[in-house]
């Protein structure tokens, strides 16, 4: 199974990473990763390189800025390892490590980010254009389907192009709302890990994954009609 | 059912994350069961919300190429005979 394996595992039992300290799967990584087992610094750096970035986006305007971001975090996880003494987990703390690098980046690159990016919930947007319900004062169906959706086919669901419209659809999508949908359904985060690793609120990363997963799905219906 | 108590098919679209992250307060809750279980057509919706979720879960993570992890792994070794 190997260390990638324990992590998923470790990721899937320990959902709770706020006040979590380092379970004996950790334990083990850590200390093989300070005996210097590059095979276990591998496996780390394959379990969370994706998000990472995934995350580091969101701060800074290009792919190669976030690259660049995320190298340094690599290296100053290193720097920090002899120190770090597992009051968080690991994961938390690599996350915590790449907000603040990606924040000083942004900074220097004098990029502010939208206040809207984290508070989401001070702006208007609908799951689905408004033309697809009758209007709410209809007097006998008010707000219900005008147009409705219709079954997905899953022969065509289920292809290969399907999947690489879906893909195309997350990438387009604004980089918090990216991340979250990114972090929860694909790497399968919990709620709670990624509001810790973005430093959001609950009802903010509900708000996102309510946006992205709206746009998504709107996204596939268009491409599968 | 009377519409002032029931959600609406528009409503009902702006509940179905809360209502699949168990969010939902359970009156709520059991008011939008009772919508889906007469809605063909939010059932639907639901069922390509979940597609959606389901699709994603798929797509394989992005692959870090050989070069970005060759550097890592540099950088793993200076600090190892650091």
């Amino acid at each position: 199974m190997g260390i990638r394996g324990s992590l998923a595992r470790f990721a899937s039992r320990y959902s709770r990473s706020v006040q979590e300290v380092s379970s004996p799967d950790e334990t083990r990584l850590l200390e093989a990763l300070r005996a210097g087992d590059e095979g276990a610094f591998r496996d780390l750096v394959q379990t969370y390189n994706a998000s990472l970035l995934r995350v580091a986006r969101i701060y800074v305007p290009t792919r190669a800025l976030a690259e660049e971001v995320v190298s340094e975090t690599w290296l100053a996880v290193l720097e920090g390892l002899d120190r770090f003494e597992g009051r968080s987990s690991l994961k938390t703390w690599i996350f915590r490590i790449l907000a603040n690098r990606a924040k000083t980046r942004a900074v220097r690159e004098r990029r502010t980010l939208p206040f809207s990016a984290f508070q989401p919930e001070r702006i208007q947007e609908p799951a689905l254009d408004p033309d697809r319900f009758r209007d709410p004062d209809d007097p006998r169906w008010p707000g219900h389907w005008a147009v409705p959706p219709t079954a997905w086919p899953e022969d065509r669901l289920l292809a290969a192009e399907t999947r690489e419209r879906l893909a195309e659809a997350i990438e387009a999508l604004p980089g918090t709302q990216r991340a979250v949908i990114s972090l929860r359904d694909l790497e399968g985060w919990s709620a709670e890990e990624v509001c810790n690793a973005l430093e959001l609120s609950e009802t903010n990363q509900r708000v996102l994954l309510h946006r992205a997963r709206s746009r998504v799905r709107k996204a596939l219906e268009e491409y599968l009609k | 059912m009377t519409t002032a108590e029931a959600f609406s098919c528009q409503e009902l679209t702006e509940l179905v994350t809360e209502y699949l992250e168990d969010a939902l307060p359970p009156g709520e809750r059991a008011r939008f069961e009772q919508h889906l279980a007469e809605c063909g057509n939010c059932e639907i919706y639901l069922e390509q919300i979940r597609a959606t979720i389901a699709l994603t879960g798929s797509l394989s993570p992005d692959e870090l190429s050989p070069e970005a992890e060759e550097a890592l792994l540099h950088a793993f070794r200076g600090w190892k005979s650091s």
